[in-house]
């Protein structure tokens, strides 16, 4: 039963795994299983005026947030981020960036002065949180099934069953996508945009509303740098462009260079 | 002339996957309970203000607002949909000024330094109701 739209239909849900366990809840996606036939003649002439006349029927006036409901909640996990002072970063990037290398590698290094625990987003698969679990970190799987980007309401459930201890690091791995979660709103504290030298170095001028709503952006993989075509002062000049106040970290999750930076700003934070 | 199943079209093409479907469901949800709880008995149209900046496709969401109505009071309604231009001011100069991109320089210093006012806008502004 969809509890936003009240559709009623059961399409391919939304599932929470962790490592050894089957799944066992979930939520929705937004297919209705029925059909309807979408026949238009477009034949009607167009002698008539196109103004909106709402003769019939009478008009409330909404002035209301669309995703409001989204929103709502995402302040509720945020209050409750910033109570128990967990750290909640939103990590976001096209597939294959590395966020998951990246992920493994800051929880390895840095596991004895930090707890992390991690909600790994994907439309399928248990196979990053399964690298997780494989490096000893608390973690969850969200199966998005079709969907594209993971909501406040599937944090709010994930962080649930995480148990998320205080005064510790939460990283939800979003789903790879570099369009559709920059409008979702998961309470986290702030989104860290995750791109690697290989994608090119115009990336921020393509996909520019992720830059722009993003605090921190990672430029991983620097270590292929000299091999592909990617000019790192033009992609933070472009980055900068569409965002004054980012935040730069250039570093190789593979060979583990530049990854210090890093790790002294996750430090720095988690104290405050 | 072929008759598309608008579900069908959707799963096939995985137009499900896209954000304007989760928003449209979100509008749609919004719309109804507003108009339930003004004792309505139909949604004839909605009026919806849209941002330049959101990053979401017109015509997607145009696309997806029908299959979002199925089934609901607003089976059928009209979708009117105002765009909102984005618009920043310049934290060099203090220029107000519109665009509907993200990453354009202050018109009249050249700076990329903005600060962006509006634009991301997704505000469901009224329905109308039987």
């Amino acid at each position: 039963m969809c509890d936003t739209c009240g559709c009623g239909q059961s399409g391919q849900p939304v599932t929470f795994t962790k490592p050894g366990e089957h799944s066992h809840s979930h939520l929705h996606t937004h297919n209705d299983g029925h059909s309807h036939d979408h026949h238009h003649d477009h034949e009607h002439d167009h002698d008539h005026s196109h103004s909106h006349d709402h003769d019939h029927g009478r008009t409330i006036e909404v002035e209301q947030d669309v995703l409001s409901k989204n929103n709502l909640l995402a302040e509720r996990n945020r209050g409750y981020f910033e109570a128990k002072n967990i750290l909640a970063l939103n990590l976001v990037s096209s597939p294959g960036s590395g966020k998951t290398t990246l992920l493994e590698k800051t929880i390895t290094n840095l596991k004895n002065e930090i707890d992390f625990s991690v909600i790994e987003g994907d439309q399928q698969t248990m196979q990053d949180a399964n690298r997780i679990d494989a490096v000893g970190c608390p973690v969850i799987q969200v199966n998005t099934g079709n969907g594209c980007h993971l909501d406040a309401e599937m944090i709010n459930r994930a962080m649930k069953e995480l148990q998320v201890k205080d005064n510790s690091v939460l990283m939800i791995e979003n789903v790879g996508n570099l369009v559709c979660p920059s409008l979702f709103d998961l309470g986290e504290a702030s989104k860290v945009v995750i791109i690697s030298v290989t994608e090119g170095d115009d990336k921020p001028l393509k996909y520019p509303t992720m830059f722009s709503v993003s605090d921190i952006c990672i430029i991983n993989k620097i270590d292929l740098a000299p091999y592909v075509d990617f000019d790192m002062k033009k992609c933070k000049e472009y980055a900068l462009q569409v965002n004054t106040k980012l935040q730069f970290f250039e570093l190789s999750a593979g060979t583990g260079e530049g990854m210090e930076k890093w790790y002294q700003w996750l430090k720095e934070k988690i104290k405050k | 002339m072929e008759i598309i199943d608008l579900n069908n079209f959707l799963q096939r093409f995985k137009l499900n996957t896209m954000h304007e479907m989760s928003i449209a469901m979100n509008l749609v949800d919004l719309a109804v309970q507003t108009a339930k709880q003004n004792d309505a008995q139909k949604i004839n149209s909605m009026v919806l203000e849209m941002g330049s900046l959101t990053g979401v496709v017109r015509e997607a969401l145009e696309f997806c607002f029908e299959s979002a109505c199925k089934g609901t009071i607003a089976e059928g309604a009209k979708l009117e949909i105002i765009n909102i231009p984005g618009n920043a001011v310049c934290e060099h100069c203090g220029h107000r000024f519109s665009g509907d991109q993200v990453a354009v320089p202050c018109p009249k210093c050249n700076e990329y330094v903005f600060n962006i006012q509006g634009g991301r806008e997704l505000k469901l502004k009224s329905v109308n109701v039987d």
